[in-house]
């Protein structure tokens, strides 16, 4: 006994629980959103050539130099290592065309990481996805830019320079890419939505590890293939379902944008509505907008109404009528 | 409700072991919910096992019993499980044993007793909720209006604990004979036997025990907290208490097992409750058990029957790893609450961060009670009670789940608590 109470000093004492999920850790989710979302870059820069890598490292050192200067300015915790100003930058790179000048990368990944991050209050207090704001704030400053496509990098020759869905809204006279085409990314977009297969890859492992909620992936791709069907035809109920899914940013928002915790409701039943609204805008902005493309305004519109909808979705309190 | 990993195989099969009996005993005067008992012997005092040593003129409380016989030596602070340190009597163990009037009764006699009669016997026993809540047994069996049902609690869904179920495994006649009591008193409500589906030899052991009688056996899912009052009574009989109510404003009574145990001793054998089953374990110890430990035994003391440590122990907790208490002495002495005294080494410690939420909504996917922990804790952080209190705070029971499952390490269930004071009082 004498060893054994010898042994016993500086017990801990502190609130319970006393015992902590294992393996789920928010950094750890952050880095495995990282990991995620990096082969669908790697497949931009293999389709679109190296400059597309220079936009994304341009995107992402801003980021983090911003996260990191505005954290010292304002004397609050350095927390570039928790893998968020990172995500912000690659996503941003991803919904910025290949051939952006470098400077409109750095300009939208400041704007993204003060203004639509910072400002508001840092990680957990933006309202809108800080990529998806960044992008608009591109988007309305220079749209000539935004709106300048490339062709994937050995497609050299071809007249094309429109992404399938300014085909199909300007009525374009060239052809829509094909299915597989669509699949494997050889078609014009920005640099990170064009190969739906690596995005799958990453988004089904995020799934997979449960670090998303599978409601906003499914019920945003749902509505948008149903409500297509609807509307995107010639006529009614004659719209092209799987080009509308291949199109546009519409696999890169759903899985990696419209589930950002911080701008998306936060019970279950909030997230559905969340990602209904989110299809519903999309089809809305592509069938009746200026643009062609409608994911990022859809999520930056369904963002503002994040708060309402955890309002109403609040779920009932046990015992209680 | 989530399944939580159970760490219940290093006891589960042990049978109930007699712990020695320690040298001294400490034994707190609050042992229940409740006002505190004033000491009713005096320092030189000889008492013998099961003897009055503590009670109050009136008031909620349950009267205290000497659980050695001996001497008493001092009546002064010590430490305590849940409230730091607490007035307890200290008695020197002339280990002798002898016990005050433990005499049997026989089936007849014990039916004869008069409802008012069983209800003065458990109360002078001294029995209280062995669950871990420690409220005065008898207060739940005086019901201000007619009860339908009765829910024999062994849901035992904290992990690491097995005290319930060995005793379910060992002492199924005296929970049953026990129950019965309870439902006499109660006016013979429909009684449900509620256990886990991680307890098969209990569910086995109760079933043929019960499957002539009119006894229902419900099995449930075995989740985190399913033990708990609001939540079995929503598994059971798929009733809700009302928020701010109690089981009795739905017709529901809900005791433990053990505490039923504790009635059958009590009226069977006039036994006072001053001995109960602790599970003690954890990675630390080389040799966990299942004890029945005598009231105001060490921590200390009780090693002697479990072996020498493992590792060094870096935590030690009364009660289950989710809602227990950590301790900050070997001296801390064990109360009628306490359930099982878990071990923890330092690569088990859990760490709390400073971080914000980042609105993963896990916290409001596992709330059992359906509250939303993210927004309240966000609102606690910046003194909005009121928010806090919109958000239904006070209905939280305490399970600690957000907490659990938090992936930023936030202090959900702690900012809780204090919200839920904060707000009390005002």
């Amino acid at each position: 006994m004498q060893n054994q109470e010898s042994k016993i000093n500086n017990l801990v004492v502190s609130q319970g629980p006393h015992i902590q999920i294992e393996g789920d850790h928010i950094i750890r989710r952050m880095w495995a959103t990282v990991a995620a979302i990096i082969p669908a870059g790697v497949a931009g820069v293999y389709i679109f050539g190296w400059y597309s890598l220079q936009v994304i490292l341009v995107s992402v050192v801003t980021a983090l130099i911003c996260e990191a200067v505005f954290q010292k300015v304002a004397h609050k915790k350095n927390t570039i290592l928790d893998g968020s100003a990172l995500i912000t930058g690659l996503l941003l790179a991803y919904n910025l065309p290949p051939g952006v000048p470098l400077w409109m990368a750095a300009a939208g990944s400041l704007f993204s990481v003060v203004i639509a991050k910072q400002l508001f209050g840092g990680l957990g207090f933006n309202i809108f996805n800080p990529a998806l704001a960044g992008r608009a704030f591109l988007m309305a400053s220079w749209p000539k830019y935004m709106t300048n496509w490339s062709n994937p990098r050995w497609q050299v020759d071809a007249v094309t320079q429109a992404t399938p869905l300014g085909i199909l809204k300007e009525r374009l006279p060239f052809d829509l890419p094909s299915y597989w085409d669509m699949f494997i990314g050889n078609r014009g977009g920005c640099i990170g939505e064009v190969c739906i297969i690596a995005l799958l890859i990453g988004g089904i492992y995020l799934l997979y590890k449960r670090y998303i909620s599978w409601q906003i992936p499914f019920f945003y791709l749902l509505t948008v293939a149903v409500l297509s069907f609807v509307l995107m035809g010639d006529k009614f109920f004659s719209g092209d379902v799987l080009f509308s899914l291949l199109s546009g940013g519409l696999v890169l928002g759903a899985f990696f944008m419209a589930t950002d915790y911080v701008s998306a409701p936060i019970s279950v039943k909030g997230k559905t509505i969340f990602a209904i609204g989110c299809g519903l805008l999309t089809v809305v902005i592509r069938k009746w907008g200026g643009y062609p493309e409608g994911v990022s305004y859809a999520i930056l519109i369904m963002n503002a109404f994040t708060p309402i909808i955890d309002r109403y979705t609040r779920p009932r309190t046990y015992g209680k009528r | 409700m989530i399944k939580l990993r159970e760490n219940k195989e290093s006891t589960h099969h042990k049978p109930i072991k007699v712990a020695n009996l320690p040298s001294k005993v400490y034994i707190s005067l609050s042992q229940h919910f409740g006002a505190a008992c004033e000491p009713k012997v005096s320092v030189g005092d000889e008492v013998k096992t099961g003897q009055l040593i503590g009670s109050l003129d009136k008031g909620l409380f349950s009267p205290v019993h000497s659980s050695v016989s001996g001497k008493v030596i001092a009546i002064q602070d010590c430490p305590h499980p849940s409230l730091g340190k607490a007035k307890a009597v200290v008695i020197e163990n002339d280990n002798t044993d002898s016990k005050i009037n433990e005499s049997l009764k026989t089936e007849q006699e014990v039916n004869n007793l008069s409802v008012e009669q069983l209800r003065k016997i458990i109360f002078d026993a001294g029995v209280v909720g062995l669950g871990g809540a420690a409220f005065p047994a008898h207060v739940k069996l005086t019901p201000p209006k007619k009860i339908d049902s009765f829910i024999l609690n062994g849901a035992e869904c904290e992990p690491y604990l097995t005290n319930d179920f060995v005793l379910m495994k060992q002492k199924a006649g005296g929970i049953l004979e026990g129950a019965k009591i309870v439902l006499k008193i109660l006016g013979d409500p429909q009684c449900y036997i509620a256990i886990e589906d991680n307890k098969p030899e209990a569910i086995k052991i109760m079933w043929e025990l019960i499957k002539d009688t009119n006894f229902k056996l419900k099995v449930l899912k075995s989740s985190y907290p399913q033990g708990g009052e609001k939540q079995l009574t929503k598994s059971v009989l798929n009733r809700e208490v009302p928020s701010g109510g109690l089981p009795f404003d739905i017709g529901v009574v809900v005791h433990n097992v053990g505490t039923v145990f504790a009635i059958y001793e009590a009226v069977y054998k006039s036994k006072p409750l001053y001995e109960k089953v602790v599970t003690l374990t954890g990675s630390c110890l080389a040799n966990p058990q299942n004890l029945l430990v005598r009231i105001g035994t060490t921590v200390r003391d009780l090693l002697d029957n479990c072996g020498s440590f493992k590792n060094e122990p870096a935590k030690i907790v009364f009660g289950g790893p989710m809602m227990g208490t950590a301790q900050f002495t070997l001296d801390v002495p064990v109360i009628k609450s306490t359930t099982g005294i878990i071990f923890f080494s330092k690569n088990e410690l859990t760490n709390r961060e400073d971080r914000v939420c980042c609105r993963c909504g896990r916290c409001v996917d596992v709330c059992p009670v359906k509250i939303m922990p993210a927004f309240i804790t966000m609102a606690t952080e910046r003194d909005k009670f009121e928010v806090a209190k919109s958000y239904d705070v006070m209905d939280c029971i305490e399970c600690g789940l957000c907490s659990y499952v938090c992936p930023a390490r936030r202090d959900l269930v702690g900012l809780i608590k204090y919200a839920k004071s904060r707000i009390k009082n005002k």
